[in-house]
């Protein structure tokens, strides 16, 4: 008997980049709500056990052991669970592009989304631009295909789609609109949520932007 | 062999760790290719085609086709080249191979840094405490004569920065990091490491690493 335990958060893109990759190889698993992730102090004694070094979600728990990373976990399912259909491609350069990816997409986004929601003025302009420029890269590895992959959904997009739920947020904070700026991957987006393994992982995006409001006033951020 | 591997060629500069993972992770695979030396200071236009992104080395270009970023390269000669496995075969092991990468270079080069090349001295007194803190978690997990077991492996590639590196650092800083009463698993490790054949001869000479971090460490306090 398999046991499969997912520690995560709601809002966390991290975690549902791993929610998706569980659902598409059709594991069951058991996902457990961290209270907050923001303070130490508030965060599981399963957590602080299983992932002793950083403390953060997601963290899966398979058979007792534990698996830190999204990237690293998404990799580590794949393989596992190898007789259901592959997340990632069998090509060793489209791997290494999807990892490369990934990574750069981590560092990006984390920076400049965050300074989209939490600065103002010149400092979040730059942060919109980067942002735009960065989807825009996106794009043109996407080019014609339906998907990163090609005509199968796979790791690269389970690994970018989660961040969509942050777009209505980042607009009406930001003031601009990503579909004016990058409708090839709004077209991407809409066709992932197609998908039951994204739709029913991503949260509402209204619910996200009153959680980004609460969190600016939680930590004093204008 | 050659016949089979199509044309290789690797960016780099002499002195560089990142660059060294490669050049160890491909020689341990006995895979032939073609180094060519850059001036970062003046970087060719083929490597600023190649790595438009970040515009670094290591780039390694495998039949016209470009990589960057040491740990997916490192991936990639691990899954293109079988024989000499760099991770280990089951998910679970190399889940946590990855995971001390990743460590080491989120967390241990960083504070390193820090300790090292901070203008401000109350920053590389931090970056001290927490390369001290970052390296007791490696120590912990040592638990043979390498990362690896009894072969070295990706991990111990991607440490090589602080068997080698590290301490020219701390002589040309003068300070102390890795010192074997605190971390006796590492220290022996590191010589382990350095002193593996193939290592031994990929790696920069000493003398000129010193020299060039000994200017650096002198720009640093000169300017306070």
């Amino acid at each position: 008997m398999e046991e499969v335990v997912l520690l995560g958060f709601w809002t966390s893109p991290y975690v549902m980049r791993v929610k998706i990759a569980l659902l598409e190889k059709g594991v069951e698993f058991e996902y457990k709500e961290e209270k907050d992730i923001f303070e130490d102090e508030n965060k599981s004694e399963l957590l602080l056990k299983s992932n002793p070094i950083h403390k953060k979600v997601p963290t899966l728990i398979h058979n007792g052991r534990p698996i830190c990373e999204s990237l690293i976990i998404l990799e580590y399912i794949d393989e596992v669970w190898k007789q259901q259909k592959q997340l990632f491609s069998h090509d060793p350069y489209h791997r290494a592009k999807a990892r490369f990816l990934i990574d750069l997409f981590d560092n990006k986004v984390g920076d400049c989304g965050r300074r989209m929601w939490a600065s103002k003025g010149e400092d979040q302009e730059a942060a919109k631009r980067e942002f735009v420029e960065f989807l825009k890269l996106l794009e043109n590895e996407l080019g014609d295909k339906p998907y990163f992959a090609g005509d199968y959904f796979g790791l690269l997009d389970i690994a970018l789609i989660p961040i969509t739920c942050r777009f209505y947020t980042y607009e009406t904070l930001g003031k601009f609109s990503v579909e004016n700026e990058c409708p090839r991957f709004m077209a991407w987006v809409r066709r992932c949520n197609q998908r039951e393994s994204v739709s029913k992982t991503l949260p509402d995006p209204f619910k996200v932007f009153d959680f980004v409001l609460e969190i600016k006033k939680r930590f004093s951020i204008e | 062999m050659a016949e089979n591997n199509g044309e290789i060629k690797l960016f780099g500069v002499l002195g560089s760790p990142f660059v060294r993972r490669v050049q160890i992770a491909l020689k341990l695979k006995g895979v032939e290719y073609t180094y060519v030396e850059e001036d970062l200071k003046n970087k060719s236009d083929l490597l600023l085609k190649y790595n438009p992104v970040h515009k670094k080395v290591p780039v390694l270009v495998h039949n016209g086709k470009p990589l960057a970023e040491s740990l997916v390269i490192l991936e990639y000669i691990d899954e293109t080249w079988g024989n000499h496995p760099l991770l280990p075969q089951q998910p679970y092991e190399r889940a946590l191979a990855r995971f001390w990468s990743r460590f080491i270079d989120d967390k241990c080069l960083p504070a390193i840094s820090k300790a090292a090349w901070n203008v401000e001295k109350e920053e590389r007194e931090k970056g001290i405490e927490e390369s001290s803190e970052a390296i007791q978690f490696l120590e912990n997990e040592l638990k043979h004569k390498f990362f690896g077991g009894e072969n070295i492996g990706f991990v111990d590639i991607v440490a090589g920065f602080l068997a080698f590196w590290l301490p020219v650092i701390e002589e040309a800083s003068g300070f102390t990091l890795l010192s074997s009463e605190k971390f006796p698993k590492l220290h022996k490790w590191s010589e382990e490491f350095i002193n593996h054949p193939v290592v031994k001869e990929n790696l920069p000479p000493r003398e000129r690493l010193l020299g060039f971090f000994k200017a650096r460490h002198a720009s640093i306090t000169a300017s306070k």
